[in-house]
């Protein structure tokens, strides 16, 4: 193994450390806010798997959606719902959940390493294999473009969607809350604020 | 050579799973549940993307899977958050034990 290669190998096992450091922070902080921290120190850890896996792509991906955009989005949720006293958990004097969570836990390890074992994994034929983004590409737009779709379709229902559920929340349907007058969800707005 | 094993990928995959349905069945809130949830669906993408590098014929096909996997997650979690606004502005709070309109 050349010099190169350790430090490669050094840097691998930085990011395997990385990842389960911070699933470990995330399953067992008492503060939310240090669970969303820990999230993304794990999926920060994951992207760097990905680079080892060949695809410089879904790396960046990666730290764009999950580090950009889903820990903040988690983060916003911890600010709207959690007062400061609140944000402390009340978890683990439960122990019949602990205990649940540990054995449910425990068996699936069990059960997946086994199959990983007992599986007599066939290596791909071809060595040189075209992992660049632009076959990336190439193949979104043209063979699997229902997927490429797809996806565009299923987050612009997540949106209005979420838009939706944000705002009608009243106990109206989405529907009567559209019909009010500017001056009536005023005064719903108003009312809520002084419940 | 150990990043040059499939096994190496498959075991961090499995950790990241256990990691996450243990968070998911630990945690007593809703964002707790969440996070658990987004690690069980990176397990997921690791695994898809070492079977993408070790087995697959065609390399583009496990990259799309995850790209696919990440829209659901980031449409998931923008779901889970406005569902989150809602829960607040019903009950006053989020706690999970106080959602039970719905409990038998």
């Amino acid at each position: 193994m050349t010099f190169y290669q350790s430090i490669a190998e050094g840097v691998f096992f930085a990011f395997i450390i990385l990842v389960i450091l911070g699933s470990l922070i995330t399953i067992r902080a008492k503060m939310l806010m240090q669970t969303v921290l820990g999230l993304a120190v794990a999926l920060l850890g994951v992207a760097g798997i990905y680079f080892y896996l060949g695809s410089m792509f879904l790396t960046l991906m990666q730290i764009l959606i999950y580090v950009g955009a889903i820990c903040i989005v988690l983060v916003f949720g911890i600010m709207v719902g959690y007062t400061p006293t609140e944000v402390a958990e009340k978890t683990i004097k439960d122990w019949r959940n602990k205990f649940l969570a540990v054995s449910s836990a425990v068996t699936a390890f069990f059960l997946v390493l086994a199959c990983i074992f007992k599986t007599d994994w066939i290596p791909a034929v071809a060595e040189d294999r075209n992992f660049s983004a632009a076959h990336l590409g190439k193949e979104f737009l043209y063979t699997y473009c229902l997927a490429f779709e797809l996806i565009s379709v299923i987050l612009l229902i997540a949106i209005i969607g979420a838009i939706i559920l944000a705002r009608g929340g009243t106990g109206k349907t989405a529907f009567d809350h559209s019909v009010n007058t500017g001056v009536t969800a005023v005064q719903d707005e108003k009312g809520e604020a002084s419940i | 050579m150990i990043s040059n094993h499939l096994n190496t990928y498959l075991i961090l995959a499995v950790f990241l799973l256990i990691a996450g349905i243990y968070g998911l069945i630990q945690h007593r809130s809703f964002i707790g549940m969440l996070v658990s949830t987004e690690l069980i669906l990176n397990g997921a993408g690791v695994n898809f993307m070492a079977f993408n590098r070790f087995l697959a014929p065609d390399p583009a096909v496990g990259q799309i899977i995850t790209l696919f996997i990440m829209g659901i997650a980031a449409a998931e979690a923008a779901i889970i958050v406005s569902f989150i606004l809602a829960v607040f502005r019903k009950y006053q709070s989020i706690d999970p034990d106080e959602v039970k309109e719905l409990h038998g």
